[in-house]
């Protein structure tokens, strides 16, 4: 340990929050406090490791889409396809034959599907539907499961959808290998598109119902919700060329935490002259930032909050509505509340029903030029909006077809700074003298839930993590410790 | 032409040919004896011995035995099956095979013995060897990781190519397929059609821009054990178990 230590720092205290029990990954926050005992800075650590950017090295470039996606078992079809993108590149394909980009596109938004409901309907709705405050032998799925039976039901059946369309479209509901360099290797069956289509209108049904419980939520709590966990920042995703959302594919914008853009339509292969990330001694995850704004000034959010704030508009017409509805809480300028996350997470769920839609109808999934083939290059990188954010994929490879470097930027490592501000500010209202009681682990908890963090993905590293929690004073002694199971 | 004659096999009367090998008998009659490093259009060479039958109450490779009139053999029993689980179980912990991400998987005939003989995982320790990859030629791979020695590609490039690009090196338990380079496929005459390319029954020897062009569904191995194309010309044969993926 370096920089940035409370044994450097002897004005210091600190608090971090421990898990029960060490499992396959953890997520560990300490609670720093200043002389008066005061929260001087929160840190979310994650100190797992699993190195996939250097076991890829060597491996033929065509394995990578299908090898990377193991990293995650929730969104792994952002993997797939980031790398595929990549890969797209690597191959000399700049244009994918339509029926290519539109399977890979309906295979993404069925991620976004499930990945969306799994979310709302499993992690979050107990917090929403019991209170942050409630009993957590109640606050959890089965509670749900056994007060509102319906929603339960939705969000299964919501994920099943969006599963069976990943299968459709990659081959298998977990790990396929639809996408390939420089397109995809089926298309869609007539059979295929009529059972999802015999399902649609439920869907969208359902989609809007978890739609409106999100948005009456946010605005039946706005008082209480405007500023848990929430701080001014920087937002960033993909935008398309007409300013419209965009999960697929587009140009990076970012906009400023009152609006105004700091940069716009910016081809994501020059990212490296936009963001850079810096390495902090205290966890294994990066953080990255604007450059030309800094480290300390320049960190942004990504995922459906940043989205919804970087879009000029959604081309879906439901999801548009919803957008509009959104954005006139603040004036159409950024929403920079992190619970607001939920509601635009649903936009999405509902925008990502009407794609598929769309796609259904769209006769091009039945062609057969599947795959483009052009001159090598020695570069990839594919960005894709994954469900929790901008994920980026930068490969090198060699003349003899092997990957000879990787780096991997995934959503949760954008929210680094993010997750860090929100359980500072979480702490710093929450805390009272250096205990670490229930209300404030709770409250911990439901800040980090917002932004749908993958863990696992962001240090390579895998598995449902435990939350520790400690408090460290200004000597650099621990003054208290406690820990929950962190479900995220 | 000689005469053709009876053989039995697990009790079923089997008609062959002279010059036939048990294996190339039971083939013909449906039946269908393991194997590995036989090919049908390769020479026997007795490798792998996946293909042990018991003849006469004696173990012998089905591929390198010829069949002779009234021939007692044994092949589908538990006890032969057992033996074999346990080959396979050690070319599995002797590489590193990843079926998850290989783009042979559902194609790949040592993952699809090791379903058909309900291979769940093996009963010994992989020993994560440290192998080399060769990309240096521009139409074909070579991932040493995967390669089980059956020496398909030896016998395909010398017998059928006509160059003797593969031949085996070291012994024991450094034994190992090598080229005839110094060390890049690419200094060699191989070339992307040849059958030493085509014949590898895993994914150590691959042909460059064909990975995972069968969607998973379509493969070789997706819904029909291996072996399935052979027991569906037995006459009378039933219909084919499941595979898996």
């Amino acid at each position: 340990m370096a920089t940035e230590t409370a044994e450097r720092k002897p004005t210091a205290k600190r608090i971090v929050i421990e898990p029960v029990t060490r499992v396959e990954g953890h997520g560990k926050v300490t609670i720093l406090l200043d002389e008066q005992e005061r929260v001087r800075q929160a840190r979310l650590h994650i100190v797992e490791f699993r190195g996939f950017e250097r076991y890829i090295r060597g491996r033929p470039y065509w394995e990578a889409p299908v090898l990377v996606q193991r990293l995650c078992g929730i969104c792994p079809v952002s993997h797939h396809l980031a790398a595929a993108k990549a890969m797209d590149q690597v191959v000399g394909v700049d244009t994918l034959p339509p029926t290519a980009e539109k399977m890979r596109r309906l295979m993404h938004y069925g991620q976004m599907l499930q990945s969306h409901a799994l979310h709302f309907f499993h992690l979050v709705s107990p917090d929403l539907l019991f209170g942050f405050d409630a009993d957590p032998a109640i606050r959890n799925i089965v509670g749900v499961a056994r007060k509102f039976p319906d929603l339960a039901v939705q969000g299964v059946m919501l994920r099943k959808y969006g599963q069976e369309i990943i299968k459709a479209t990659a081959g298998k509901k977990i790990h396929g290998t639809g996408a390939i360099p420089g397109g995809i290797n089926k298309n869609l069956s007539i059979a295929e598109r009529d059972g999802f289509l015999k399902d649609l209108d439920q869907i969208l049904a359902w989609s809007r119902g978890a739609l409106k419980i999100a948005r009456d939520y946010t605005m039946e709590h706005l008082k209480d919700l405007a500023d848990f966990g929430s701080f001014e920042s920087n937002h960033l995703s993909l935008i398309r060329a007409d300013g419209a959302m965009d999960l697929y594919h587009g140009g990076l914008r970012a906009v400023g935490a009152r609006g105004g853009k700091i940069f716009d339509h910016v081809d994501y292969r020059n990212y490296l002259d936009y963001i850079a990330e810096e390495v902090k001694p205290w966890s294994y995850m990066k953080f990255p930032f604007i450059k030309s704004l800094g480290p300390e000034k320049g960190w942004y959010r990504v995922g459906p909050l940043a989205r919804l704030n970087t879009a000029d508009f959604i081309d879906t017409p439901e999801a548009e509505a919803a957008r509009k509805e959104f954005m006139a809480l603040t004036k159409g300028k950024p929403n920079n509340v992190t619970m607001a996350y939920h509601w635009a997470r649903m936009i999405e769920l509902l925008h990502a029903a009407e794609k598929i839609r769309d796609l259904l109808h769209d006769a091009d999934l039945q062609g057969t030029e599947l795959r483009a083939r052009g001159e090598r290059r020695p570069v990839g990188i594919g960005l894709i909006e994954a469900p929790r954010g901008t994920l980026f994929h930068h490969y090198e490879v060699d003349e003899n077809d092997q990957i000879a470097r990787c780096n991997l930027i995934v959503s949760t490592t954008n929210n680094n700074t993010p997750m860090n501000r929100a359980v500072e500010k979480v702490a710093h209202d929450y805390l009272e003298g250096v205990q670490i009681t229930e209300g404030l682990l709770n409250r911990i908890e439901v800040a980090i839930r917002a932004y749908d963090p993958c863990l696992s993905c962001a240090t390579h590293a895998m598995g449902r993590m435990p939350l520790e929690v400690e408090i460290v004073g200004a000597d650099g002694a621990v003054r208290a410790r406690g820990g929950k199971g962190l479900y995220v | 032409m000689s005469e053709s004659f009876t053989l039995t096999i697990d009790g079923v009367e089997v008609t062959a040919q002279p010059g036939q090998s048990i294996l190339q008998a039971a083939d013909a009659a449906g039946v269908y004896i393991p194997r590995l490093c036989a090919h049908p259009e390769l020479e026997a060479f007795g490798a792998c011995r996946v293909c042990t039958v018991k003849v006469n109450g004696r173990p012998q490779a089905a591929c390198t035995t010829p069949a002779t009139k009234g021939m007692i053999v044994e092949n589908d029993t538990p006890e032969l099956n057992e033996h074999r689980r346990s080959l396979i179980e050690m070319l599995f912990v002797e590489g590193n095979h990843f079926c998850m991400f290989c783009e042979r998987s559902g194609n790949c005939e040592l993952q699809a013995l090791a379903y058909r003989l309900g291979i769940d995982a093996p009963r010994h320790d992989y020993q994560y060897p440290a192998r080399t990859l060769d990309g240096s030629h521009p139409e074909v791979f070579i991932d040493r990781n995967r390669c089980i020695l059956c020496g398909r590609c030896v016998r395909a490039s010398r017998d059928v190519d006509g160059k003797h690009v593969f031949d085996f090196v070291g012994r024991g338990k450094g034994k190992r397929i090598w080229i005839d380079a110094e060390s890049r496929l690419a200094d060699t005459p191989l070339e992307g059609e040849d059958k030493a390319v085509e014949v590898c029954p895993v994914g150590a020897i691959l042909r460059k821009g064909a990975a995972y062009a069968a969607p998973i569904g379509r493969r070789l191995y997706d819904h029909d054990p291996i072996g399935a194309d052979i027991e569906a010309k037995r006459v009378g044969a039933p219909a084919a178990k499941g595979g898996k993926s």
